[in-house]
């Protein structure tokens, strides 16, 4: 979640929209609809004068999306191809940050961390998410308290809850090995050991943040009929069976979205790492932001550090696409193989 | 379990918002005193199965574990910011200091110009909020309630833009700020200065009409009746008095949810400020408190009281507004 929000209206921690992975233009296109049963455009009165308000009141923002979202992409991929580095001349250099990316081990070190991260992270980002919002999808009076309890969290900073976890995850004193001491196991040195490091970063961005996608859960699960729990319970179905044939199909476009959210978040996590580690012990929790990060503001490679930034796009654009692949086959495709099918049983039966 | 009760489903929402209370005492105090919750207190008084009495206790244990150890870090924070330095090294699990103290709070201010980085972070964060909530409702209001041509192109360059990593577009903007013509020392090629770096407005001007808050202020202006613009509009009213004086009272309420998130975003703020802000002086409470885990790698308390400073506005924010700021964030992203 961390560079998401490097600017102050930048998108706050689980609220990517769920029109973004629909068809963008679906609200605006209805309304087209609508229009043209009307006959072409309603002839208004004010019409010209509406069209004139539009782009007036959309000014402001357009402008600084071209300054600041459109502009910078295109300066981004220049750069990209040069050795810019502020100082100095710059060349063209053509592929040649992208050919280097290859044999850079550091890369490699940094995209190795990163995909652990995400590994560990979004897996159980998303049970733990989806279990505290099962577990509060029900009728009771102490339900707002504990929602309330959970969201908590999300409100810190990183930074804030990194410092704290700095504190809990200390080796002698932290209340994590001494919680663990009294269980009998003897906790690991965590931010100190290179093998420990990530994992612990991985705990504290859980905790950090499942109070977020619980709440876009809870949101899913209220939107389930319950008919089809009755219907399942009449079936002879129980509480697992429930769970897997009807809360996880109707929860699934709610599952991709959460999983969307939180595969563009590992990838691009920073906060945590500059914070607790530097990147450290033994380059273990340099991830590819902050690899990025150091070449760029570090180094002055711009143009390398761009062109990294680049590749890490398209990663994200992989797996985001990939996740939109695997999460959606049951509610599309799937219901279409399983209808083509019945069909085909229906006919042969008659 | 019983979670997914269907009827249970159907019941949540009434339930949990006839629980009144900001936070968590209040809430807590909610529960002892009989408050409205009708479906909920048949129930109880019902006579329940052995079996679903055991669901409710381990309920019960569940959710107390869950919160236990979501609160738990931080009370342990508060705690240990009150406690003298001897204190946190010989009875660090002791959750209620035996001298409590205000000497770490002291320092973190009289060590470090941490007042100044709190002054820093509420102009950022309020300067994001309010722009914010500015251009995002004129950008919201035209696309919700507005027809030209183009309406679905725009909308769809909004929601693409969330779709893009920050670090993208980091460098660039970077440069784009530091080769702002005719700021900072810079002519009208934005040659020669600084540009717009070190500036509040290198942190605030990037984000101050994010395409989220556009998007939030369009959904909420769509769930506002078409029919009061019209009538207003055959009445004559320019468009900007009907979004002045029709639409802006009924929006308000999207506007503060808006401004809590803008203003939280901006707050909680750091790779950003952290590059676009060299001067010590412009210093963001996070960009110090990330400093103060390098700089007082021994003296926790201090660093817990800086923490706790740094998070204590978001937190007061949230515990007034809980209830709101749930409900938005739970309708901008799952709609």
């Amino acid at each position: 979640m961390s560079v998401q929000a490097t600017t102050p209206g930048a998108l706050p921690p689980g609220a990517l929209p769920a029109d973004v992975v629909e068809s963008p233009s679906a609200g605006a296109g209805t309304r087209r609809r609508r229009d043209a049963a009307n006959g072409k455009r309603p002839p208004h009165p004010t019409s010209r004068q509406m069209r004139r308000n539009a782009w007036i009141f959309l000014a402001v923002p357009l402008a600084l999306f071209l300054v600041f979202m459109l502009l910078p992409m295109v300066i981004a991929a220049v750069i990209s191809f040069t050795d810019y580095a502020i100082v100095g001349d710059t060349e063209w250099v053509g592929l040649e940050n992208y050919t280097r990316i290859f044999q850079d081990s550091f890369f490699w070190i940094s995209l190795r961390n990163t995909a652990w991260y995400t590994l560990l992270y979004v897996p159980l980002g998303l049970v733990i998410a989806l279990g505290s919002a099962i577990l509060l999808n029900r009728s009771h009076r102490a339900v707002r308290l504990f929602r309330t309890l959970f969201y908590i969290p999300v409100v810190s900073s990183t930074v804030a809850t990194a410092t704290i976890w700095y504190w809990l995850l200390n080796p002698q004193k932290g209340l994590l090995n001494v919680a663990l001491g009294w269980i009998g196991i003897d906790g690991p040195a965590w931010l100190y050991d290179s093998q420990w490091a990530m994992p612990a970063i991985v705990l504290m961005s859980v905790w950090a943040g499942f109070g977020a996608n619980m709440i876009i859960f809870l949101g899913g699960l209220q939107g389930v009929p319950g008919d089809l729990y009755e219907a399942a319970r009449l079936d002879g179905a129980n509480a697992w069976q429930q769970f897997r044939y009807v809360t996880l199909p109707s929860l699934s476009r709610t599952t991709f979205l959460v999983s969307t959210l939180l595969i563009i978040g590992a990838f691009q996590v920073f906060d945590q790492a500059y914070v607790l580690t530097k990147g450290g012990p033994g380059n273990s929790t340099v991830t590819m932001v902050y690899y990025i990060y150091n070449k760029g503001f570090g180094a002055l490679e711009m143009g390398y550090a761009s062109a990294l930034s680049f590749v890490l796009f398209v990663i994200i654009l992989i797996f985001s696409l990939a996740n939109a692949r695997l999460s959606n086959p049951r509610s599309d495709a799937a219901d279409r193989r399983r209808a083509r099918r019945h069909d085909r049983k229906a006919v042969s039966a008659r | 379990m019983t979670a997914i009760d269907s009827e249970k489903v159907r019941t949540t929402t009434t339930t949990t918002t006839t629980t009144t209370g900001a936070g968590a005492s209040a809430a807590a105090s909610a529960r002892r005193t009989p408050t409205p919750t009708p479906v909920s207190e048949i129930r109880a008084r019902r006579p329940q199965s052995a079996r679903s009495r055991i669901g409710t206790i381990v309920w019960y244990v569940a959710v107390t574990v869950l919160s236990v150890i979501t609160i738990a870090p931080l009370v342990w924070t508060l705690s240990t910011s009150l406690k003298p330095a001897t204190e946190i090294l010989a009875g660090a699990l002791n959750l209620i200091p035996s001298n409590p103290t205000l000497d770490n709070y002291l320092s973190v201010f009289e060590d470090v110009p941490f007042g100044r980085y709190f002054v820093n972070s509420l102009i950022l964060g309020g300067g994001g909020a309010i722009t914010n909530v500015f251009f995002g409702s004129l950008g919201g209001y035209a696309l919700a309630k507005l027809q030209f041509r183009g309406r679905a192109g725009v909308f769809a360059l909004f929601l693409s833009s969330l779709m893009i990593p920050g670090i993208v577009t980091m460098i660039p903007t970077f440069l784009i700020l530091r080769g702002f013509p005719l700021f900072g020392g810079n002519d009208l090629f934005g040659q020669g200065g600084l540009g717009l770096l070190n500036t509040y407005a290198a942190v605030i001007v990037p984000g101050a009409a994010g395409a989220f808050a556009v998007f939030f202020m369009k959904q909420f202006f769509e769930t506002l009746p078409d029919e009061l613009g019209e009538a207003a509009r055959i009445d004559g009213a320019s468009e900007f008095r009907i979004f002045a004086q029709v639409y802006f009272p009924l929006a308000k309420a999207g506007m503060a949810v808006l401004a809590i998130l803008s203003f939280q975003a901006g707050w909680n703020n750091f790779l950003w400020p952290l590059i676009v802000l060299n001067n010590p002086d412009m210093m963001t409470v996070q960009v110090g408190l990330s400093s103060f885990v390098t700089n007082y790698e021994t003296s926790f308390g201090p660093l817990m009281a800086g923490t706790v400073v740094a998070s204590l506005p978001v937190l007061v924010i949230f515990i007034v507004a809980q209830r709101y700021i749930i409900e938005g964030v739970a309708h901008a992203g799952g709609k």
